[in-house]
């Protein structure tokens, strides 16, 4: 923000750190929407994605992320699938066709867009190495325009900024 | 109806944040003094988007959220974040006399 735009003094820039390890569609958006608001208001943004958080930005998962209808106790408020339904086939798809069409018609986009939205506003998006490793991907495998870190260098990145866990 | 249009920014009525009170007291000179307030220069491309943004409140009532500027405007996403950096959908409301957009997208 201007320094000098009003006589104030500038306070520090603000520098937004998010850490993404879950893959659910519904633990998905948080992330994504908290990283496209900060830089909407023009903070500088990072968001680590970790273990399951990497399907978010993992080209061959990012399309088909689902929510979990087995053992969920928050399928509220279109109704509540008991556990031993919720395992039948075909249920989480269903859940999941769902959940996208309602967050489509907030106007709001699909994971894989959303990525690209962000990466075009400029947040930096990171693949954790050590998830990465252990689930035998390269950097081919995620999203173009995400780079691959460390936890030590995302904690340095984090140095002075806000830090969101999801 | 403003008979007498403002042409200056000490004619005009702002909020704490900078945005204008009423955008119907909006005219395109204002656009110029609120940006060079905020430190911008405004191009051509500006324009496409702050005529959008006008547009979009004529017919909706409302500002435009970022996501319908960058699918609608022709201005897409990188282009809006080099135009404005400090806050694409913010700023253009600013400079278009509209209020702060709501929405989170």
């Amino acid at each position: 923000m201007n320094a000098h735009s009003n006589g104030k003094e500038a306070k520090p820039a603000r520098k937004l750190c998010i850490i993404a390890s879950k893959g659910a569609l519904d633990m998905a958006y948080p992330p994504l929407i908290l990283a496209n608001a900060a830089r909407m208001s023009g903070i500088e943004t990072h968001v680590f994605f970790t273990f399951w958080g990497l399907d978010i930005i993992n080209k061959a998962k990012m399309k088909s992320l689902h929510v979990a209808t087995v053992g969920n106790p928050s399928m509220h408020p279109m109704f509540h699938i008991p556990t031993m339904l919720g395992g039948l086939p075909g249920m989480s798809a269903m859940a999941s066709t769902m959940m996208k069409k309602e967050i489509d018609n907030l106007g709001f986009p699909p994971v894989d867009e959303f990525v690209q939205v962000l990466i075009d506003s400029g947040a930096k998006m990171y693949g954790c190495k050590m998830s990465m490793d252990m689930m035998k991907l390269d950097k081919e495998d995620l999203v173009e325009g995400a780079e691959v870190l460390g936890a030590m260098e995302f904690l340095e990145i984090a140095d002075g900024a806000q830090i969101i866990f999801v | 109806m403003v008979l007498t249009p403002p042409a200056t920014l000490e004619d005009v009525q702002f909020n704490a944040e900078g945005f204008m009170i009423d955008p119907f007291a909006w005219i395109p000179e204002l656009a110029e003094a609120i940006a060079e307030r905020e430190g911008l220069q405004l191009t051509e491309r500006h324009w496409l988007v702050i005529n959008f943004a006008r547009k979009e409140f004529e017919a909706n009532g409302e500002a435009p959220t970022l996501r319908s500027i960058t699918k609608n405007s022709g201005v897409d996403t990188r282009e809006m974040y080099a135009l404005f950096p400090s806050g694409p959908a913010k700023l253009a409301a600013k400079l278009a006399g509209l209020g702060k957009p709501t929405g989170c997208i």
